[in-house]
């Protein structure tokens, strides 16, 4: 089971409400890059990945729950104090007419969530090579997102996530290197 | 405690010093967590994750004495009254 903890990872704070912005940082909470695909990816994977990963990949899917609760925070701050005009200049008139300031799961371009943007192979080195494709593209798509606003309370926030993408990545690089040496390991004997 | 509340005063600052400490011990228990994942045999890691762990709890104690449960289901105790279910959540600081 989970234990939710009332706090963010990192702050968010963002110097003005922006709903353009948001509709950018949206591909982060329901794109095929973004943390719930990743949460639910990795939290997916680790009933059948060996036992010397499964605590690695545990943890990070856990982290992942985090960063989504962190991108619907932005979104929300950037949003909240939006009128239906700002929200239709900003290109979000029809999120608005169906969902008015709740967040739904889609990407930028307003293409629902899917679980086809992730996979659970069951051969634990093409899962993990996956998973590190995962963390570069979200790390590409954050630096496209950092260089898109001039907020630097935003900004900050989303360097924090970004450097998150690295450590996974290396995580996750390190986690194949395990996997591959057990498997010589076996082929001994 | 919400944005809207934030008039720059005494306590509201004391309110977010401490929860960014917090946040900033926490994030070394979670960047050790992976680390060790992949690490298990660093003993000088565990050592620093044990005595961060601690202190950890140390200022969650204080936090929680002054602004309320941090975890949910139990690992808290509750005010009286029942104060989980009190703003501020997350989003709203």
């Amino acid at each position: 089971m989970w234990i939710y903890e009332k706090k963010l990872q990192y702050p968010v704070r963002v110097n003005k409400c922006d709903p353009r912005m948001a509709k950018y940082l949206i591909e982060q909470y329901g794109g095929a890059d973004g943390e719930l695909a990743a949460a639910l990816r990795y939290l997916n994977q680790r009933y059948t990945l060996p036992e010397k990963v499964i605590g690695l990949v545990n943890d990070i899917g856990t982290e992942e729950l985090s960063h989504l609760e962190m991108i619907a925070t932005m979104v929300y701050k950037l949003t909240k104090d939006a009128t239906a005009e700002q929200m239709k200049e900003a290109g979000l008139g029809a999120h608005y007419a169906s969902h008015d300031k709740a967040l739904f799961f889609n990407d930028a371009s307003g293409n629902p969530f899917s679980a086809t943007y992730f996979t659970a192979k069951g051969d634990p080195i093409a899962d993990l090579y996956e998973d590190i494709a995962a963390e570069e593209k979200a790390r590409a798509t954050y630096q496209w997102l950092i260089n898109m606003t001039d907020d630097t309370d935003l900004i900050d926030s989303l360097t924090f996530l970004r450097e998150r993408e690295i450590i996974h990545s290396q995580r996750f690089r390190e986690a194949v290197e395990i996997i591959k040496e057990d498997q010589s390991t076996k082929k001994i004997f | 405690m919400t944005e809207k509340q934030s008039s720059n005063n005494e306590s509201t600052q004391a309110y977010y010093t401490l929860l960014k400490q917090i946040q900033a011990l926490d994030f070394v228990l979670v960047e050790l967590t992976l680390y060790l994942d992949t690490h298990p045999e660093d003993t000088q890691a565990i050592q620093q994750f044990n005595t961060t762990s601690l202190q950890s709890n140390q200022l969650k104690q204080q936090y929680q004495q002054l602004y309320g449960p941090l975890y949910q289901f139990g690992a808290s105790p509750s005010g009286t009254p029942w104060n989980w279910k009190d703003a501020p959540w997350p989003w709203q600081v």
